[in-house]
């Protein structure tokens, strides 16, 4: 609901005028539910900034939080949200400091008195409930972009290539293979073969709990991959179980070299290479 | 119409393709490559890919035509420095290259050469095909 | 929000060439990652010379596209020659009418993420491909 052009001057007006006292009764509110996790001075300080915006989107002549006259007000509350967002506050400690400035917005209503309290604290209110929503939004949107850098951060940790001897790379897979992790390793160790120019990569799988047909898929492709690149790919870890799955799921590793540990497998490409 | 150059080093041909091909200038390519195998009578071919940015599978049977002649004039052909996303498109795109022996690099490749055919001349080549 | 389309007119293998390096710029300028790059532009090569090849010339048309969850780049290959009268045979790896290797259908298919092909005998062919960014 649009506030009335009287009611956004009144409701600036109220702001201008009981600046400091509505500043530190809002300040005094979020604080008791932060419980001291943010500085008196720190919220004291966000919350001048905001009184200043939301007065400027007023006086200016917005109506709405979605005008463009408040788009100043909206970036400083995606500020707020995208900051309590990264320092780990939930979406409700978020969206309370701006809810509490209805409190903060009644205490001064109810001292002024006059004809219209009622009608101007439903406006306002409303108004508020929007801007709380806003920061609710701007919060999840920065907690989802978080949590994929996240993921994807996991994902360049979980899949380490190493050099284990001239012209030997290997990679250990620990762990669940999805599709998305298995494209990151098989691109990893392609450009690391070329990197190291490296004639021969060992992929363990000891550390993976099952290996389904798009897993073994994976794990073909890579091969065929690499073979297409001029390098020999060699299969080790494979544990009894697994070796039964593959071939009862039909799976054909056709002529690629498997070998029971790394440290075989290491041994027989050594004596390959040797033998060159 | 640009030209892929062919250069003779020591005992072996080197081609390195530095252009995104037209299907003329590949065809081109095969035919100059053959005429050099006779002229210069290598045993041995590297054509270095690394410069290019995708195989398709025209240039792809290209390289397998190109390996498939020379094996004829008696050249072996080694195609090196394929990039891994080339690489990983070429399995999704179900090329296999049969035929083609690969190295990773210049270095990998003329190594490979040394080792299979020119250090050892004829002996392996007693082979009778039904 | 979707931009202008790029079109290439394909006459000759320059043109393939042409097509090639706009679907690369477009894709590096969308984003795609290098490995999806390489798919689509490989994808393009395919498409486009069999527009060249079978369908006697046509066009290419590339443009960015996107929804609301994710966005991407949309290929339009069209001509006006014989159209194909068995998808199914055409769309098996290895069978070709001409002197390819077979794969310049269903390995295109199996490069981009959406493909779909509308063609009769006598009618032409249109085919279009999506890749989307991860």
């Amino acid at each position: 609901m649009a506030l009335s052009a009287d009611e956004a001057s009144r409701f600036a007006t109220l702001l201008e005028e009981n600046r400091d006292e509505l500043v530190a009764s809002w300040t005094d509110r979020v604080a008791a539910t932060l419980r001291g996790r943010l500085s008196h001075a720190e919220l004291e300080r966000q919350h001048g900034e905001l009184g200043k915006g939301l007065h400027a989107a007023l006086s200016g002549g917005g109506r709405l939080l979605t005008d463009e006259q408040s788009a100043e007000l909206r970036a400083q509350l995606s500020e707020l949200s995208s900051s309590r967002a990264r320092q780990g506050f939930s979406a409700t400690e978020t969206a309370v400091s701006v809810f509490a400035l209805k409190d903060a917005v009644f205490g001064i209503l109810d001292r002024v008195g006059g004809d219209a309290i009622l009608r101007d604290y439903v406006a306002f209110t409303s108004f508020v409930d929007d801007a709380a929503l806003f920061t609710f939004d701007s919060y999840v949107r920065v907690r989802e972009s978080l949590i994929a850098d996240q993921a994807e951060q996991l994902l360049e940790l979980s899949t380490p290539v190493v050099k284990l001897w001239e012209g030997v790379v290997a990679v250990p897979l620990v762990g669940t293979l999805d599709s998305a992790r298995a494209q990151v390793v098989m691109e990893r160790l392609l450009q690391t073969l070329v990197d190291t120019s490296s004639p021969y990569a060992i992929i363990d799988i000891t550390g993976v709990p099952a290996v389904d047909t798009q897993v073994a898929q994976h794990i073909l492709k890579t091969v065929v991959a690499a073979r297409l690149m001029g390098a020999d790919c060699i299969i080790s870890g494979i544990r009894p179980q697994i070796a039964q799955t593959i071939v009862a799921l039909g799976i054909e590793f056709g002529d690629i070299a498997t070998k029971a540990s790394l440290a075989d497998a290491l041994r027989y490409v050594l004596s390959k290479s040797n033998g060159r | 119409m640009d030209r892929v150059p062919i250069l003779k080093i020591g005992e072996i041909l080197l081609v390195s393709i530095q252009i995104d091909m037209e299907d003329q200038v590949a065809l081109q390519l095969q035919e100059d490559l053959a005429d050099r195998i006779v002229a210069t009578g290598t045993h041995g071919v590297v054509i270095d890919i690394s410069a290019l940015d995708i195989v398709d599978s025209f240039v792809g049977r290209t390289l397998a035509t190109i390996a498939s002649i020379s094996r004829v004039l008696d050249a072996e052909t080694v195609v090196v420095g394929m990039r891994p996303a080339v690489a990983i498109t070429l399995v999704e795109l179900g090329l296999q290259l049969p035929g083609i022996r690969t190295a990773l690099n210049v270095e990998l490749g003329i190594e490979l050469l040394d080792r299979e055919h020119l250090g050892e001349p004829d002996q392996e080549d007693v082979v009778i095909e039904p | 929000m979707s931009d202008e389309a790029d079109v290439i007119e394909v006459r000759s293998d320059q043109d393939v060439v042409r097509v090639r390096q706009l679907v690369r710029t477009t894709a590096v300028g969308a984003k795609l990652s290098l490995v999806d790059q390489t798919k689509l532009v490989t994808a393009a090569s395919e498409l486009a010379r069999n527009t060249l090849v079978y369908g006697g010339g046509g066009t290419v048309e590339v443009v960015r596209v996107a929804n609301d969850v994710r966005h991407g780049i949309r290929i339009v290959f069209a001509d006006r020659g014989p159209g194909i009268a068995d998808l199914e045979l055409a769309f098996t790896d290895g069978y070709t009418t001409g002197s390819g290797l077979g794969l310049g259908l269903s390995g295109a298919r199996r490069l981009v993420d959406e493909f779909e092909i509308d063609t009769a005998p006598g009618r032409g062919t249109s085919i279009t491909v999506t890749k989307w960014c991860r």
